[in-house]
């Protein structure tokens, strides 16, 4: 459902240039669950900012559901990003001045049709489930990581994304808040065969996907060395 | 529907997290609306109350004043003493004016502040020196006991009739005055009559006496400071307004009176209130342009504080317009905010100077403020409202 080709993202830094992604090419098929593994600096991030429909490819072409994104205006952009993905940061990004209850709910505000089900209700649903029904109206600053990151994976499943793109989910949690918080990934996955694009550096985290994607100084290469 | 609420609730809780700065920020828009208003009930409630007055005196009025008149610099001023410039009038003048044909009665009038006293009260009052015929001019009717004639004029009899306020606060009560004596210049005077109330504070404060009465002490120059003409008709007012200045310029220069009808009267006036107006608005103008300047300012870095927010909106969904909308309605509710503010503040200042000063409030204005409130608003808030939309949402989401 996902298929990269020959994507390059350059940045111009005055005279230099830092090729972040170079020449790329890569597919993923619905329902898989696969990571995508390379060291600090390699451009996974980038590579995935890309995939998640936030940055555009200096060149090539990402095809989504086999529509090529690279044309399409802000607004059917921003729909993608609202209906189609889910992002899960390393940083949660979550927004402070909201509570976890209203951070959860925040994607329905931008979705411009009627919707199928009641924001608040399934907000609480999804909080309850990943066992935050207890901090429903607290604020973000309130919470430890470990639960922040649960409230940004209720936030990404509020809209019944096809996508959930995990950014260093986590690499600001100790092993065993990390633990949990792939676990939840994992089942998400297996249950309701939702995609889930897992980035890190770290290969026993990466061991733990179906299928790994190496990426090294931007470049897509076959085996991790 | 849905998204207005929720643009509201998100610009009122931004609010609410920074009280002060939402309050400092909206201080000059609710100082330019204040200010705007009570300029504009002001000055709409001076236009009002000399209006009323002057349609409180009969039609077909031809006014001879001082000076230039009303149109020019000098003239005459209103109810103050004897006369600012020009010539005054005496008694010759009147007799002539009497001779020419169309005139129903001619009016020479005298004012004075004077201290009033009773046996128990001192009051400031104003004295109106007319004749009989001038009670017809100012539509003043008799409430109790009875307006003086031609023959108290003539024989300058110590005789007042007092107006209806005035008589209240000398002697308690409308009903308790005639009969009774006033002094004031170090005269005595018999109230003969109370007039009815108008609602015109000027006829209803005034002591009216015959003016020849006035000549002894009050007025020993015999001057008048005005003469007002009754006309018979309205078509004759072009006629006799020549005969009058004709009959005039044999003893004065063309600048030294003017005769002015009714209607160009207010015209005059109607115009000078339009210039001060122009003014007034102007000055409120400024305020409001630099509260406009202000709330921009703030949204600049409201847009650059919130540039990791704007971000994450935009990683779930928002669209450009979404975040402009966000931010624009922000500012067009702190500018709002403000607007009302003023609004309130100033509908209060009326209520109080109401007690002194003729102010009236009405919905234009009221339209006129939050409108314009809105409007800056929008106008300043346009630009950055549109830098938080154009941010990339990448380098949005990135900012630390
Ligand atoms: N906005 C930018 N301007 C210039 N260079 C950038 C920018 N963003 C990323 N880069 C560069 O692109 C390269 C890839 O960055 P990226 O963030 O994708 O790496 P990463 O694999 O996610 O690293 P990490 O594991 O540390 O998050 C880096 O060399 C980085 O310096
Ligand atoms: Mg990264």
């Amino acid at each position: 459902m996902i298929k990269l080709q020959n994507v390059n993202k350059t940045y111009f830094l005055g005279d230099s240039e830092v090729h972040a992604v170079e020449n790329a090419t890569l597919s993923i098929k619905k329902g898989e669950y696969v990571s995508i593994l390379g060291s600090s600096g390699s451009g996974k991030s980038t590579l995935m900012h890309m995939i998640g429909l936030l940055d555009r490819p200096t060149s090539g072409k990402i095809l989504i559901n086999n529509k090529d994104i690279s044309k399409i205006s802000d607004n059917e952009l921003s729909t993608l990003r609202n209906t189609y993905v889910g992002f899960v940061f390393q940083q949660f990004n979550l927004i402070n001045k909201l509570t976890v209850l209203e951070n959860v709910a925040l994607p329905t505000i931008y979705y411009k049709s009627q919707l199928d089900f009641d924001p608040t209700e399934k907000a609480k649903k999804l909080l309850e489930h990943l066992g935050m029904g207890q901090r429903l109206n607290f604020y973000p600053n309130k919470i430890s990581g470990g639960q922040q990151q649960r409230v940004a994976i209720a936030r990404s499943l509020i809209m019944n994304p096809e996508l959930i793109l995990a950014d260093e989910p986590t690499g600001n949690l100790d092993s065993k808040t990390g633990d949990e918080i792939l676990q939840i990934l994992e089942n998400l996955n297996k249950k309701t065969e939702v995609t889930v694009v897992l980035v890190t550096h770290e290969k026993d985290v990466a061991d733990r996907t179906n299928r790994k994607i190496y990426i090294k100084d931007g470049k897509v290469v076959d085996k991790y060395i | 529907m849905k998204q207005y609420k929720n643009l509201l609730k998100s610009s009122f809780d931004d609010f609410k997290r920074n009280k002060v700065r939402t309050f400092l920020t909206s201080l000059g828009i609710m100082v330019g609306v204040f200010s705007v208003v009570i300029l504009i009930a002001l000055g709409l409630g001076l236009k009002n109350y000399i209006q009323g007055q002057f349609q409180n005196m009969g039609a077909n009025l031809i006014m001879i004043l001082p000076g230039s008149g009303f149109t020019g610099e000098g003239g005459a001023s209103f109810g103050g003493q004897g006369t600012v410039g020009g010539v005054s009038f005496d008694e010759k003048d009147v007799s002539k004016l009497e001779r020419i044909s169309g005139i129903d009665y001619v009016v020479p009038i005298f004012m004075k502040n004077v201290s009033v006293e009773t046996e128990s009260e001192k009051k400031i009052g104003s004295v109106m020196a007319i004749n009989e015929d001038g009670f017809k001019l100012m539509n003043v009717e008799v409430y109790d006991g009875r307006l003086f004639g031609s023959a108290d004029v003539r024989g300058s009899s110590k005789v007042s009739v007092l107006g209806n306020t005035i008589a209240i606060d000398l002697f308690g009560s409308v009903d308790k005055a005639v009969g009774r004596t006033v002094r004031f210049e170090n005269q005595r005077f018999k109230v003969i009559g109370v007039a009815k109330k108008k609602g015109d504070r000027q006829a209803d404060t005034a002591i009216f006496i015959p003016y020849r009465t006035a000549y002894q002490n009050i007025n020993p120059d015999k001057k008048f400071w005005a003469i007002y003409l009754g006309v018979k008709s309205d078509k004759l007012i072009p006629e006799v307004k020549k005969k009058t200045e004709d009959t005039l310029l044999k003893r004065y220069d063309a600048e030294g009176f003017a005769v002015t009808e009714q209607a160009e009267l207010l015209n005059s006036i109607n115009q000078i209130f339009s210039i001060i107006n122009i003014v007034l608005i102007a000055i409120g103008s400024i305020s409001l342009f630099v509260g406009g300047i202000g709330i921009m300012n703030i949204m600049y870095s409201t847009v650059t504080e919130r540039t990791k927010e704007i971000g994450i909106r935009r990683a779930i969904g928002a669209t450009e317009k979404d975040i402009l909308m966000q931010f624009l309605s922000e500012s067009i509710v702190l500018s709002l905010l403000g607007g009302i503010a003023g609004l309130l503040l100033a509908t209060i200042v009326v209520l109080i100077i109401r007690f002194f000063f003729p102010a009236s409030l009405n919905l234009v204005a009221v339209l006129v403020a939050l409108g314009v409130s809105s409007a800056i608003g929008i106008i300043f808030g346009v630009f950055p409202a549109r830098r938080a939309a154009s941010l990339s949402p990448i380098d949005a989401i990135r900012y630390e």
